[in-house]
């Protein structure tokens, strides 16, 4: 057991625990940060995802030591000032899950996606969240929520540089 | 905290603790009564509908909600009968202490049966309600008008009041009437569909916003303070033997508590869950391997299944004289189907946590039949009924897995040999390997032509390896009781199944069979109720036999199937034939189909495209689907690009809600299709996780999904045109729709699932394609 200190959504913790532990073991029962979920503990369903320096990162094969004094950020720390993320106003607009055990893997893999490639093709998308994986199979509506957010963080973007654009011909 | 018991019992109440928006973390704290937990008397009222002086209610209904938001839907028909806004109303499901026993979930019956007594309490709750506001005003009922929970008097609207005035805080104190649960009614009657305002809407499902940000507890996320968590330690080869264990292996390990075994179930538990994972990983077990192998490979299955005694053999169905018609026929088809075990490999192992605090036993599960899970745990750990309740909460993808809920039995004796609360949850290879598994199905079919193409015989010889398969969490058929030695004196035979009978064949012969594997119990096959349990095996043969019936008559494969179901009109199927009828034309239209035979005409490239159609009737619920495919032929690869299907369920609660359940569904039998099996050697499951166990992923999704939702009722303007399970007939022909498109395309006829890449390309190989 060793005191790592973990800043997860903003805020900091320490945690007495074995170095080697899995992330998601600490996130969920140290933390109650239980958005991150038990899939398969092998790195290869996803459902545990959190993103980590803007990387989607598998939180079940990822040992806490390795993770000390990086920004996590978990499927809690998504929405600002109480306001969801595109990404999950766009599930809820799509109404996206069925049992929705995965989609805490769904949402943040395309968070991560979309952060890097706020454009992607139906090709992209498909490829970019092809190890994440859904039992349900909300694949359909998962994508066009992906589309969707796309949109609405596009706009959003768009209209905040043309506010800055005007400000500096002012 | 208030218990709903309490609040049933006493008059008042204001803490009842949880939103109108109807889940949330409270749930569960609205179980926290003392015990003991008797069933709630499904004959009063009360049990069912309580309204609150704000005028809100709450629906405690016995059903639980996989995902396909049923929950949404019960709001929507008993908001509607009750006469009150949707928004105003919560939902409470499946905890067996403060809902009545309508079983949980299963069959796709939470509304074609479940909702009739939904409904009938809910009229009968406005109906009280109209007398009580009648009272009030001294005018007869019939001068009364509800509008949104609001009574008022039709001649002088000023005189008016809310259901919350009339009843908030007290009770109805109605009796209800009916021999069983099913048949709970008061003495009001059930509205017209016409005079619905919510059903037919699409409000969206309230479970979705906390399952998005985060908020939601699940069973996963229960935990009460002193819980410890346990991991199991599973036979290495099926059916070995504990000889000894050497605790001294997991004595070093940080927070170990205990390692508890009987008979061959061994379990570990340690106070935090990363270390009963390590001591799991850790415990040095000496087990002893059977004697004999427990099963064949699973490449030599069907071999096995074939040439195997049936351990049980239904009496056939013969129609007319199926041997003298093929004799006479003037082509005779002759073909064998096969199809794997398929497991449930939810996205999330089992889990449940016990406590067994105040001598009682509180179970947190995702058991989709809560109620059956409470029955069991009493009778396997010889408690009285009454001391053992299931808190339901949500859970992955369950679709009859927690049908024999492994994880909800492990943690209830763990707690009671523990003395304090246990999790207990499976690791991936664990469930993966031990889940239950759809029967394995290998059927042979014949059929006769005469000499103008018309399908004059049809024979389908059906056998499933399907053994132990009840379903109701009878504590023998769940393995932690079986692997201590429990056994009931015959295992349940399970069954076969034939497909749907409605087209008009002259002359038929249905026989079904049931072959054993020889490891019978504590088996890692054993069988369960995979989604539509029999349903894709039975109708990929049939309907792909079918389509191959049309291919040698040189007729379309639709024109085929709807002269089969126009004919003899004067027999009793002439309702699910109309409703067939308009569900394959719904679909033809919304595809464009092309009608020709199959296959297309050879062409060149790569990529081979074709289409397929197949149908199925399941209680009551008609599905046509249409599937274009792209077929490599260098790769095998199949991608299906276009799916269209034609949905009849009757009335409709939700149509959005439908529509998503009807696309996941459809993607659920395309991963049947071209993905999933089950592997084996002679020792043990070797699927073990999602490489060895490959599923559908977001790259084979289809381009496009069209759900076609139809009413084919030959009297669609019915004031009680009735609302049929919507959760499983959608996957039931999408193995066959594939199978169609991939011979349309290729020639080439794939008999065996699923259609992987290797398989698909030894089969288009072998017909030089």
């Amino acid at each position: 057991m060793a005191n790592i200190s973990l800043r997860v959504n903003g805020k900091s913790h320490t945690v007495d625990v074995d170095p080697a532990t899995p992330l998601l073991y600490v996130l969920r029962n140290d933390l109650d940060l239980q958005g991150p979920r038990f899939g398969c503990g092998l790195g290869q369903c996803g459902a545990c995802t959190v993103i980590i320096k803007g990387e989607a990162v598998r939180s079940c094969i990822r040992p806490v030591s390795t993770v000390q004094g990086a920004e996590i950020t978990t499927l809690e720390g998504l929405a600002v000032n109480g306001k969801l993320h595109p990404l999950q106003q766009a599930w809820i607009d799509e109404q996206v899950p069925a049992c929705g055990f995965c989609q805490n893997g769904q949402i943040m893999t395309a968070k991560a996606l979309l952060d890097k490639n706020p454009t992607p093709t139906d090709a992209q998308i498909r490829q970019g969240m092809a190890s994440t994986l859904c039992r349900c199979m909300t694949y359909y509506r998962i994508q066009s929520a992906i589309k969707l957010a796309a949109k609405t963080i596009t706009s959003a973007r768009n209209e905040d540089s043309e506010q800055k654009g005007s400000e500096v011909i002012a | 905290m208030t218990t709903r018991r309490d609040f049933i019992k006493t008059s008042g109440f204001l803490v009842v603790g949880f939103s109108v928006a109807g889940v949330g973390n409270e749930i569960p704290l609205l179980a926290q009564g003392p015990g003991p937990y008797p069933d709630l008397d499904f004959r009063q009222l009360d049990s069912w509908i309580v309204i609150r002086q704000d005028n809100t209610a709450t629906f405690f209904v016995g059903k639980t909600d996989l995902g396909q938001g049923t929950g949404t839907a019960f709001r929507q028909i008993m908001a509607d009968e009750l006469d009150m806004p949707y928004d105003s109303t919560s939902c409470v499901m499946g905890t067996t202490d403060v809902t009545v026993d309508q079983g949980g979930s299963g069959g796709s019956d939470a509304l074609q049966t479940d909702g009739y007594p939904m409904r009938r309490v809910a009229a009968e709750a406005r109906r009280v309600l109209l007398e009580l506001a009648a009272a009030r005003f001294g005018v007869p009922v019939g001068q009364l008008v509800v509008t949104d929970g609001v009574v008022s008097v039709a001649a002088d609207p000023s005189k008016k009041v809310t259901y919350g005035e009339l009843i908030g805080g007290k009770r109805f104190n109605v009796t209800l009437t009916g021999n069983n649960i099913n048949a709970t009614t008061g003495t009001a009657p059930l509205k017209d569909v016409q005079q619905f305002k919510v059903v037919g809407t699409s409000p969206q499902r309230y479970d979705i916003p906390p399952k998005v940000d985060g908020s939601l507890k699940w069973a996963v996320d229960a935990k009460v303070p002193g819980m410890v968590h346990a991991r199991n330690v599973k036979p290495p080869f099926a059916g070995a033997k504990l000889v000894s264990i050497d605790e001294s292996s997991v004595k070093g390990v940080p927070g170990f508590l205990k390692v508890v075994s009987r008979g061959n179930y061994v379990a570990v538990v340690c106070e935090r869950e990363e270390q009963a994972i390590q001591a799991a990983r850790q415990l040095k077990v000496n087990w002893q391997k059977p004697a004999t192998a427990p099963f064949p490979t699973s490449e030599n299955l069907f071999n096995f299944m074939r040439s195997a005694t049936p351990t049980f053999s239904a009496m056939p169905t013969v129609v007319g004289n199926p041997d003298g018609a093929l004799k006479g026929a003037a082509k005779v088809l002759e073909a064998t189907y096969e199809i794997p075990f398929q497991g449930h490999t939810a996205i999330g192992p089992a889990h449940a946590m016990a406590d067994p605090s105040n001598d009682q036993l509180t179970i947190y599960s995702n058991d989709m039949k809560s109620y059956g899970l409470r029955d069991g745990v009493a009778e396997f750990l010889k408690m009285p009924r009454d001391r053992v309740r299931v808190v339901w909460m949500e859970g992955p993808q369950a679709y009859g897995r927690t049908a024999a809920d492994d994880a909800g039995f492990e943690a209830a004796f763990l707690a009671k040999e523990l003395g304090r609360p246990v999790r207990v949850q499976w690791m991936r290879n664990e469930e993966t390997a031990w889940d239950t598994k759809g029967p394995a199905f290998a059927v042979r079919v014949r059929g006769g032509l005469d000499a103008q193409g018309n399908l004059v015989a049809f024979e389908y010889d059906a056998r499933s390896a399907d053994f132990n398969h009840l379903g109701y969490n009878e504590h023998d058929t769940v393995l932690i009781s079986q692997l201590m030695g429990n056994r009931r004196e015959m295992p349940a035979r399970g069954s076969a199944a034939a497909p749907s009978e409605m087209y008009a064949i002259p002359n038929r012969r249905m026989a079904l069979h049931v072959v054993s594997l020889p490891l019978v119990w504590e088996t890692p096959l054993r069988t369960g109720n995979l989604r539509d349990p029999n349903g894709p095996q039975a109708t990929f043969a049939s309907e792909s036999f079918i389509d191959e019936l049309a291919a040698a008559a040189n007729a379309d494969p639709v024109e085929f199937r709807m002269k089969l179901l126009q004919a003899a009109p004067d027999d009793d199927s002439g309702f699910k034939r109309a409703r067939s009828i308009a569900c394959i034309k719904a679909a033809v239209e919304a595809f464009k189909w092309d009608t020709r035979p199959s296959p297309k005409r050879a062409a060149n490239g790569d990529v081979l495209t074709g289409r397929g159609i197949a149908y199925t009737y399941r209680s009551q619920t008609v599905v046509a689907q249409i599937a274009e495919v792209e077929v490599n032929r260098r790769t095998g690869r199949v991608w299906v690009k276009r799916l269209v299907c034609a949905h009849d369920c009757g009335l409709i609660i939700n149509p959005e809600g439908l529509r998503r359940t009807i696309e996941a569904g459809l993607l659920y039998g395309l991963s049947r299709a071209l993905h999933e099996e089950v592997s084996f050697d002679t020792e043990k499951v070797t699927s073990v996780d999602w490489v060895s166990s490959p599923t559908l992923t977001h790259a084979d999704c289809p381009e496009s999904i069209e759900v076609v939702l139809v009413n084919g009722d030959p009297n669609p303007k019915r004031s009680d045109l009735p609302h049929y399970g919507a959760g499983e007939t959608m996957l039931k022909p999408t193995l066959a729709a594939i199978g169609n498109a991939v011979f349309d395309a290729t020639g080439v006829r794939l008999r065996r699932v699923p259609f992987r890449n290797a398989r698909v390309l030894a089969a288009l190989k072998a017909a030089q394609v």
